[in-house]
């Protein structure tokens, strides 16, 4: 799967750095752990810029471009911020069959932006997804934690207004 | 002792239609009417309907609730809970007769399954050992560390005849067998739950309705091949699974089911819960154990066998979540009550996710051998709206479909195999005529060629020219010879890849192309598709018969492609037409705009 890469500046705190050496520190005698302590940078700093990594490459003395190789590999690294709020539109087959593929267009239509992009003012990003689990629902989508099931293509203005503030 | 029990589904379906505010609600308002003491708020793991969700059932009375709000909770403690007069118009429909209550087992949806993978879910509160001991919980660990040799334990695994749950049918008995008989200084124990067909979540209803019947499982798995660590691999999109999960194997360890010297017998063993970061391959076990060691998850060739080579290069036992919630029922039950179940060569049940065009989506258990049109038309309660049945997808990515001529199937391995399909780990996806299957095979492609991992050509390369044919035959520019190109590719992909995913991602291309070959040639040949979903090949059109001149449709065009005067004939330009369908939901009083 190809992955958009960030062009924004890295914008880390002295804060996250603590948290994510604090986790290396745990993990740096199992290099099977590296997968975890990945998971746990991006839940720190909501994505894996490439300061990140080496900073993970570094702390693990793993290789960076086996830092690199795994964030590429793996759909839940991502090389990009995600929006304030990220719009996770499942295409999963049961929510495909019941006519997702109408819900995402209508939600990138609306937001003026494709899956894996980010408005410019931050505030919104759109994934297509692949199965949330919650296909008796279908078709789903999630805004951040919010789930919105048995979707139609009317409803999804309303609800992205929703968080317009 | 409480008077009453309210048991609120917890499952991710019902979760995401709002279960946790009624529960609190719920809680809030029994200490506010001083009910605290008499009424038990539990919640469970899934009930399978999750169509009517959130689902609560009130027992001693047994009533089942559906479509619960926060709204409705003050009238079921006032009227319920504290009058004890049923709120009947929250009960699900099923159980309703003129004056009196049917029972859940005997409504349509319930009274063909047979819950043994399940028997717990929806049951018990999963986040309590107690509960789980209660019913015969750790029972069957007892029973083999304290009086069965392991040799003994894999012989009743060979004896009920179980196979394989997550896809592949293998005997699940011989796996352990093949681990056992291999000489190591460690072994291992991994259970797959990276459960990565899109529309399947049979293995997440499971960890997060009976988590302790897997680390039972596993442990009596690691006794029987001689393993004394266990790894679970689970998707990290399935927080509530992996919580409960934590819990299950905190508490085990607290009570000494889990951990040094189990039961006194001198056995060790010990759990460790290892994420998925998303990658459909994971689910193939050398690339699950090699994203394990901590690296991308790609395949290794087979030989050698996980059984000799597999985690972190040790003998292992891969098995996935259905297959372990299975054993403990064995063990207790012994091997001839399992293969009294099901048909000659697949023993016991299977539970399948039954999901899209379909009245009760949700999580069916149902003895193999059931026909797919029990399932669909009895359990599943048939196709909403006045649709027709087209076909059911079983196996996701990897399996094909079941058209509607087959549909007095009896599903089991063989038979699924035998019509090109698969069993798969349980997806059933029900298509109905408003699905284009050139379409659903376009799909499973894109799918595929985005989780192939690359390792091997005919995977990296064939699936992604196969995805390109497709696209050319949905988009109307294929010709006929096309559609043989595509075929002796997929057969090609099928036979060359190095793994599972390859080795069946053209299964869903084949099985359509066999079944609906029709349909393919109306793309190719007339340029149109029957079920109007391939936006290249459709046309929105007005009728001239119909149209009242409202200007609706005009005024929704966002391309301006419709011409009309208020209270003249409206007409589409075709070629300034982007298929957006706004007119068509303007017109949806007058109905004069249709796809051709």
């Amino acid at each position: 799967m190809k992955k958009k890469i960030s062009t924004i500046p890295f914008a880390g705190t002295a804060e996250q750095e603590v948290c994510l050496q604090k986790i290396i520190a745990e993990s740096k005698d199992d290099p099977s752990m590296i997968i975890h302590v990945m998971q746990q940078a991006q839940l720190i700093y909501g994505y894996l810029p490439f300061e990140v990594q080496v900073m993970i490459a570094d702390g693990m003395d793993i290789p960076l471009e086996k830092i690199y190789g795994i964030s590429t590999f793996y759909t839940q690294f991502a090389l990009s911020p995600k929006g304030k709020y990220s719009v996770s539109v499942c295409l999963g087959t049961a929510c495909y069959v019941k006519g997702a593929q109408d819900i995402l267009d209508k939600v990138t239509e609306k937001l003026g932006i494709g899956p894996d992009e980010c408005t410019a003012d931050g505030r919104f990003s759109i994934d297509a997804c692949r199965c949330i689990g919650a296909c008796g629902l279908a078709p789903v989508m999630m805004i951040n934690d919010d789930v919105y099931g048995k979707l139609t293509v009317d409803q999804i203005d309303g609800i992205l207004d929703k968080y317009l503030d | 002792m409480y008077r009453s029990h309210v048991l609120v589904c917890g499952g991710t379906g019902c979760t995401s239609s709002n279960s946790e505010e009624i529960i609190t609600t719920l809680e809030e308002q029994l200490v506010e009417k001083g009910l605290a003491d008499e009424i038990k708020v539990i919640r469970t793991g899934c009930f399978g309907l999750c169509a009517i969700g959130p689902i609560m059932i009130v027992y001693p009375e047994g009533s089942f609730y559906s479509e619960v709000k926060v709204d409705d909770i003050p009238e079921i403690v006032e009227e319920h809970l504290l009058k004890g007069r049923i709120v009947k118009r929250l009960l699900y429909d099923e159980t309703v007769e003129t004056d009196t209550i049917k029972s859940l087992n005997e409504t349509a949806f319930y009274k063909k399954q047979k819950r043994v993978a399940l028997r717990n879910c929806g049951v018990i509160n999963p986040e309590s050992i107690e509960e789980y001991i209660a019913l015969d919980g750790y029972q069957a660990l007892a029973k083999c560390l304290t009086g069965l040799k392991p040799a003994e334990v894999i012989q009743i695994v060979k004896d009920s005849g179980l196979r394989g749950r997550g896809g592949g049918g293998f005997p699940t008995g011989l796996k352990w067998e093949f681990t056992a008989k291999t000489e190591a200084d460690q072994k291992y124990v991994v259970c797959n739950a990276d459960e990565g067909d899109p529309g399947a979540f049979m293995d997440r209803s499971v960890l997060e309705g009976d988590p302790h019947c897997i680390v039972e499982s596993m442990t009596i798995c690691g006794y029987a091949v001689g393993a004394t660590e266990g790894y679970v691999y689970v998707r990290a999109e399935y927080p509530i699974a992996v919580n409960r999960l934590e819990v299950a194997i905190k508490q085990a360890k607290e009570q000494g089911l889990l951990g040094k010297n189990i039961f006194g017998s001198g056995f060790d063993f010990d759990l460790h819960i290892r994420l998925g970061a998303g990658a459909f391959v994971c689910g193939e076990e050398t690339a699950l154990m090699t994203s394990i060691e901590g690296n991308r998850g790609e395949p290794r060739p087979r030989p050698p066998y996980p059984a000799v080579k597999g985690l972190f290069g040790k003998p292992t036992t891969e098995n996935n979540v259905e297959t372990f919630a299975n054993i403990p029922q064995i063990i207790l039950h012994g091997a001839e009550s399992f293969a009294a179940m099901g048909t000659e060569k697949s023993k016991g049940t299977k539970v399948f996710a039954l999901g899209g065009n379909i009245k009760n989506t949700g999580l069916v258990e149902i003895p193999m051998g059931t026909t797919l049109r029990e399932i669909v038309e009895e359990i599943g309660g048939g196709i909403p709206n006045g649709h027709k049945f087209k076909a059911a997808q079983t196996g996701g990515p990897s399996g094909g479909c079941i058209p509607n001529h087959l549909i007095d199937t009896p599903i089991d391995y063989d038979n699924l195999t035998a019509i090109g399909c698969m069993m798969g780990s349980g997806g059933l996806i029900v298509m109905d005529d408003t699905n284009c299957m050139v379409d659903i095979a376009r799909f499973f492609l894109d799918f595929t060629v985005d989780e192939s991992c690359g390792k091997c050509a005919p995977c990296r390369i064939g699936t992604k020219r196969m995805l390109e044919m497709l696209d050319k035959i949905t988009h109307g520019t294929a010709e006929l010879e096309d559609l043989e190109k595509l075929e002796e590719l997929a057969l090609y992909v099928k036979e060359n890849s190095l793994c599972g995913l390859g080795q069946t991602a053209p299964n869903p291309v084949l099985s359509t192309m066999k079944f609906f070959k029709d349909e393919y040639i109306a793309h190719v040949v007339d340029k149109k598709c029957p079920a109007g979903v391939c936006k290249a090949l459709l046309n929105y059109y007005i009728d001239p018969k119909k149209c009242i001149g409202c200007t609706l449709c005009a005024r929704a065009c966002p391309v301006d492609a419709i011409a009309g005067v208020p209270k003249g004939l409206h007409v589409i330009d075709t070629k300034k037409c982007i298929k957006c369908g706004a007119c068509m939901d303007a017109c949806k009083k007058v109905k004069a705009v249709s796809k051709v």
